[in-house]
């Protein structure tokens, strides 16, 4: 199968003062089309970096980043943001959603960006959190939900454009467990009934359990694969 | 959900805040209406058609004076029914501070003029009768606790006696007032005669005449007769309505236009700072969700165009509330102010300058924090 995040000889360092932190270090990945990825490793190992890069949130200070075929290092930061809304979902440990708007509106937000009518951009939302079962919600705002509904609406979000790939950043790390295995239940039916690629840094192996692979870094290196899967996956570092 | 619907959730995020910044706004907005009332009703001249009562006045300067001798003349041009005369007399009651109008004039004549003036038979007789006889509205006598019979002094500024004495003393024989509904009179009247007798210089002089037309509808024509007249006098005049030379004599205080501005331009300044403080403090909070929208999609333009929006949105609002309360205002208060200075309507020139100004407002309050939005890098947000 194609490979959906392509990653090759990243590196990405910022300055920190007069200092420099290399923070990932000539790092290959590719990730196939459908593939539901976690990454975990200490913290300030780099995997939300790594996430970053991915979700075309950040550019790499070298290497090249290619992502649902779109070489993400080229493009200029309006492209990039256009590339995001088309291409990618994102899924916050901490849900940031807006709390002056309702479910449904914290959903519909991506669609402003698009040429769909109201009544569609409406119509998609309220699938979009049939699909996460918060269809009964759609007009509550996020402080009248609970953490793991509020998550849910997050993933909502992530999919009503119909992204490529949901990354998600610890989507359970401020959740109970109960919660925590209803989302992570939900990332794989959106992995396996929906054919999302999904990559998802945690730093909890419950978590990372419900993933096909499971990858490990530490100071900026990719270490190992630990889980092994049906969709091929291949790892260099 | 639409953009305008995105940027009215954002600006009511904080309520309160929201409402107190949109009331300061929009009290500006009501200040600008009805100070720009007043600059265009002193900016544009009165329509002299349709008033019955004319003044004549020296044309140059209402510090110089007319001779008295142009009653007969003005009393003979065709279409005038009725001439009468006052002075501006100056002075105090006891105090600088104590200060009104003060007008010597030919009692019958004057209150004859004024029909719509109620006096008593008998006081407007006492009046007319009594050489230092003075009558004052009710609302001064009782200000000041005068009763018929009081004597009151008044120390003049402008016009000595003939023994060099600034002391005037006056017999109140009467008062008077308008009809209950209309604004009331704040003159102190007191005899011509006893003032041109005793003044120490101007005897024989005006400081304006009052003349009744018998047809408004000619009350122009009237006018350019009567300043026909005295064209090529020593003493030429200018005829104009009531409320013209009420907005005459404000400006001799100073340029009206050039003062409302300035307060405008203060009050403005200040709403300004506010606004801009407001909006500042309401971006600082949201960065985070800033952040989120440029995550999901959103350029660096359309956030800041975002941020942009609602500081329009806010002062568009609130501008457009304050000038139609302003128009309301204006409308109620027109009838008590249309005496002073004419005409006191909020016009569509206001309206439109003032949307325009609060378009203004919206993009200068709303520039810091759209700039600011814009800059706003999404891994550094998040990562706070």
């Amino acid at each position: 199968m194609a490979a959906m995040v392509h990653l090759a000889g990243v590196s990405k360092a910022y300055r920190r003062g007069k200092e420099t932190v290399q923070v990932l270090d000539d790092l290959d990945l590719d990730v196939a089309e459908g593939d539901f990825l976690a990454l975990m490793g200490p913290s300030g190992s780099g995997k939300s970096t790594l996430l970053n890069l991915i979700g075309g949130l950040d550019h790499p200070t070298d290497g090249v980043v290619e992502v649902a075929g779109q070489r993400l290092d080229r493009l200029s930061a309006s492209a990039l943001a256009r590339w995001r809304a088309r291409h990618i979902g994102f899924v916050f440990q901490f849900y940031n959603l807006l709390p002056v708007l309702s479910a449904v509106r914290n959903v519909e937000l991506p669609l402003l960006l698009t040429r769909l009518s109201r009544r569609e951009r409406r119509q998609r939302a309220l699938t979009a959190l049939d699909i996460v079962n918060l269809a009964d919600r759609a007009s509550h705002k996020p402080g009248e939900l609970s953490g793991g509904q509020q998550q849910r609406v997050a993933i909502a979000r992530a999919l009503v454009a119909d992204p490529s790939v949901l990354v998600c950043d610890e989507p359970t790390g401020d959740l109970d467990r109960e919660s925590a295995d209803q989302i992570l239940g939900l990332l794989e039916v959106l992995n396996r009934d929906h054919g999302k690629t999904i990559i998802m840094v945690t730093h909890d192996p419950r978590a990372a359990e419900h993933a096909r692979h499971v990858l490990h870094l530490d100071k900026g290196r990719l270490r190992r694969l630990t889980a092994a899967g049906a969709v091929a996956g291949t790892v260099s570092s | 959900m639409s953009w305008l619907s995105l940027i009215w959730a954002n600006l009511f995020r904080h309520r309160v805040r929201t409402i107190l910044t949109l009331v300061s706004v929009l009290v500006a907005f009501l200040l600008f209406a009805l100070l720009r009332n007043v600059i265009e009703s002193f900016a544009t001249g009165i329509e002299i058609a349709g008033v019955d009562r004319l003044v004549t006045a020296p044309k140059y300067s209402m510090v110089d004076r007319l001779p008295l001798a142009h009653l007969q003349q003005i009393e003979a041009v065709d279409g005038v029914v009725a001439v009468t005369h006052a002075n501006w007399f100056g002075g105090y009651y006891q105090d600088p501070a104590n200060f009104f109008p003060k007008y010597p004039v030919r009692p019958r004549e004057w209150f004859a003029m004024y029909s719509e003036y109620r006096i008593a038979p008998e006081q407007l007789d006492a009046f007319a009768n009594t050489r230092d006889g003075a009558v004052v509205p009710v609302g001064l006598a009782e200000q000041y606790g005068w009763k018929v019979g009081d004597r009151i002094p008044i120390t003049a500024d402008i016009y000595p006696k003939k023994d060099g004495s600034r002391h005037w003393e006056f017999e109140l024989v009467g008062t008077y007032s308008a009809p209950p509904d209309e604004p009331q009179p704040v003159t102190f009247l007191f005899q011509y005669d006893y003032w041109d007798q005793a003044t120490q210089h101007s005897a024989g002089t005006v400081a304006w005449f009052v003349v009744k037309v018998a047809d408004p509808d000619a009350a122009g024509e009237v006018a350019r007769r009567i300043d026909a007249l005295f064209e090529q006098s020593r003493n030429p005049t200018r005829t104009s309505t009531e409320a013209e030379r009420q907005r005459q004599f404000a400006n001799q205080v100073g340029d009206i236009g050039l003062m409302m501005s300035g307060i405008l331009g203060a009050v403005f300044f200040t709403i300004l700072l506010l606004t801009a403080n407001t909006m500042s403090q309401g971006l600082r909070e949201r960065i985070p969700e800033l952040a989120v929208l440029k995550t999901i999609g959103f350029t660096d333009d359309s956030v800041s165009l975002l941020v942009l929006g609602e500081a329009l949105v806010l002062c568009l609002v609130a501008g457009a509330l304050g000038l139609a309360l302003g128009a309301y205002v204006s409308a109620v208060l027109a009838p008590l102010l249309e005496s002073a200075i004419g005409v006191f309507e909020t016009s569509w020139r206001t309206v439109a300058l003032g949307l325009g100004l609060a378009a203004l407002l919206g993009l200068v309050v709303g520039a810091g924090p759209a700039l600011n939005a814009r800059r706003v890098t999404i891994v550094d947000a998040l990562r706070e």
